[in-house]
């Protein structure tokens, strides 16, 4: 069975049609990459999948392991291993990192049935990740994301998503704001994190980021559709062809 | 014609006046005292209880919100001294100096009277019988103002804590006011006097709780040069709390208040500050947790009368239900204070379409050289933020409470002592558990 099956998906946003019949296959453990350009309904798509509201579903079905996740919350599709990376972190003033990761994960774990981390198992757990994608101890003591740089919330992101361990993670233009240092770090903290057990869904307007995470599959999205799919040499075509193709084909 | 327009007294009034006439034989002092008492009786009389026309008041109608006047309570029995071991709990877990009072009058078997070299402790009740000089000097004196509650109160003022910190005297344990009362709703005019001379300290805790009683009490505060004082107030009540803070502040000196009110029906709390000498440095903070029709007023003038102070005032308020919560912060900076820097800031989260939250700000500058700041906000959660916190596996409940936490956190931990700011931190979470 495949782990992700988006069938015929209707969206709209305040009365604005984003999405229009969208059909997406996630198999286990792949890396899907969806390109496309601004407006096409990228990230949307990545809003609906977590479970953000003011979305409204009119049609079609998202459903994972099989199951609809229509009607779950998002900290029910959290627990059920979707993780969204954020194109824009938010700041949360008041609440210290170290806190959020860790009522998240033992929230998550709770949901699932499983028992809580201790507290010096979780802190090791954190010390680790963190030291590998070069997140400061200082950083972590801070409130979430409050004052750090882009690059360094788009770290944060990818150390909650190490620690979480979703089985389908979706990085939202995490290369938008990344410096090459910087997306050469995040990167190859995503690519720790390929496995058999984890899919990702990977939205990028650009070729560049796939250089460094190279996906299994290329999907192009068009005005809230996908309109072709292929292998990686897909996202170099569209590097030298550009998406004017695509967008008049679906005119 | 200029004679003051005056409504019929309402039955809350007229009661007032009877209690007033009934007990003013025997209530404590005589002489200077009884007559700043029919002085202030007058002042009470020819204003009424405050109302919504009154602009101080104008959010808190206080002759609309009175319907009665309960009778004046009448000294403790065993029970409500017994259940007053308990009292206080906020603070419970600091080693404090407990001086305790139960609806209104001093309880000397459940205080903490220790003597300790500098601090001289007694009973206003006493002190206003025996004539005592401090009190003499200081009451009705530490911040005059006409207004009607503070009138009320030194017209009918019983008993309280006098407390006395010698110059250069460092009072290192908190003395904690404990404010408890009997089964039986009563009305305690609660009158306190707090000097702390030159260059010395102390912590005052203050705490009121399960009152389903009237209370209207009032603190004189005088804090000396280079004198630090840090003070905590903590009310939990189902009855009517008023309460007026009437604070003079000396140069070179240094205080702190700050003021948790969780589960209170009906508080108002005033605030009278003057920074009478130079080079001090002031914060006023409150974080108000309301739900129900609870109804918060927080009321402060703050007065640079002397320039090259500093103060900062933050106070927060997380709302609820239909509740209803009230700041009006005025400052004053006089011609001559110089290089005043003040900053206040109050914020009002709203977790429903019904509660009502009023900010009112006020600057009144005289000085040409000062830097003076106000902000005000009122708004709800950000959907943006319950969201990212959703989404890493936080349920709804406990995405909103991280995010109040956070708000109020923000306040409380600019408490700089340690173990208040731990136990102020504990009984607002608490109030969070408690959220439906």
């Amino acid at each position: 069975m495949s782990l992700l099956e988006i069938k015929n998906l209707h969206v709209e946003v305040e009365d604005k049609k984003i999405l229009n019949g969208l059909n997406l296959t996630i198999e286990k453990g792949q890396v899907a990459a969806i390109m496309g350009p601004n407006g096409s309904g990228k990230s949307t798509l990545s809003y609906v999948l977590a479970g953000k509201d003011a979305y409204n579903i009119t049609e079609g079905d998202i459903l994972l392991d099989g199951e609809s996740i229509l009607e779950l919350a998002p900290d029910e599709r959290a627990a059920k291993g979707i993780f969204l990376a954020f194109q824009y972190p938010v700041e949360v003033p008041g609440v210290a990192t170290m806190t959020f990761l860790r009522t998240a994960l033992n929230a998550q774990r709770k949901l699932r049935g499983e028992g809580e981390y201790s507290t010096p198992d979780f802190i090791k757990l954190v010390r680790e990740t963190s030291a590998k994608l070069g997140v400061s101890q200082e950083h972590l003591r801070r409130a979430v994301n409050v004052g750090f740089s882009g690059g360094e919330k788009k770290r944060n992101e990818i150390l909650q998503m190490a620690i979480l361990q979703p089985r389908l993670a979706i990085l939202d233009e995490t290369d938008s704001g990344l410096d090459i240092d910087a997306l050469k770090t995040v990167s190859e903290g995503v690519n720790r994190l390929r496995s058999p057990e984890r899919s990702m869904i990977v939205i990028t307007h650009y070729q560049r980021l796939l250089n460094y995470i190279v996906p299994d599959v290329v999907h192009v999205m068009s005005k809230g559709r996908v309109v072709k799919s292929g292998g990686k040499e897909l996202a170099l075509e569209l590097e030298a062809k550009g998406y004017a193709q695509y967008t008049d084909e679906a005119a | 014609m200029n004679a003051e327009v005056r409504a019929i007294k309402t039955p809350a009034e007229q009661a007032l006046t009877s209690a007033f006439e009934a007990a003013r034989a025997a209530l404590p002092g005589k002489g200077g005292v009884a007559a700043l008492r029919d002085e202030a009786f007058k002042r009470f009389d020819a204003k009424g209880l405050p109302h919504r026309r009154v602009e101080e008041w104008k959010y808190t109608d206080l002759r609309a919100l009175m319907r009665d006047a309960l009778p004046l309570a009448a000294p403790p029995d065993a029970a409500a001294k017994a259940k007053a071991k308990d009292a206080g709990k906020i603070f419970g877990n600091l080693a404090c100096r407990r001086l305790v009072f139960v609806d209104g009058a001093f309880v000397t078997e459940l205080s903490d009277l220790t003597p300790e070299p500098g601090l001289t402790i007694g009973s206003m009740a006493d002190a206003l019988a025996k004539g005592d000089p401090l009190v003499a000097s200081h009451v009705g004196k530490v911040f005059e103002t006409d207004d009607a509650a503070v009138a009320l109160n030194t017209a009918l003022m019983g008993d309280g804590a006098v407390v006395h910190v010698a110059a250069g005297t460092v009072v290192e344990r908190p003395i904690h006011l404990v404010f408890a009362s009997g089964e039986t709703p009563s009305a305690a005019f609660i009158r306190s006097l707090i000097v702390v001379g030159k260059g010395a300290q102390a912590i005052i805790a203050e705490s009121h709780e399960n009152n389903v009683s009237q209370v209207n009490c009032a603190l004189e505060m005088v804090i000396g040069d280079g004198a630090h004082v840090d003070y905590y107030k903590a009310t939990q009540t189902r009855g009517l709390h008023v309460a007026s803070l009437l604070l003079t502040v000396g140069a070179k000196a240094l205080f702190n208040t700050f003021a948790l009110n969780s589960d209170a029906s009906l508080v108002r709390n005033q605030s009278f500050v003057r920074f009478a000498g130079e080079d001090s440095t002031g914060g006023l903070r409150g974080v108000n947790l309301l739900r129900g029709k609870d109804h918060v007023d927080t009321t402060m003038l703050i007065e640079h009368a002397a320039g090259h102070c500093s103060s900062r005032e933050q106070f927060k308020s997380v709302l609820d239900d239909q509740s209803h919560n009230v700041f009006q912060g005025k400052i004053v900076v006089k011609p001559h204070a110089q290089k005043t820097d003040t900053k206040m800031m109050t914020r009002a989260l709203l977790l429903s379409d019904e509660a009502e939250a009023d900010n009112k700000p006020e600057l009144e500058i005289f000085a040409d050289d000062v830097v003076c700041g106000h902000g005000a906000t009122a708004g709800a959660l950000d959907p943006n933020l319950k969201f990212y916190l959703m989404s890493r596996g936080i349920d709804d409940k406990q995405a909103e409470a991280l995010l109040i936490q956070a708000f109020i956190g923000e306040t409380i931990e600019e408490v700089a002592h340690e173990d208040f700011c731990d136990a102020l931190m504990t009984a607002a979470l608490s109030w969070l558990e408690t959220r439906a």
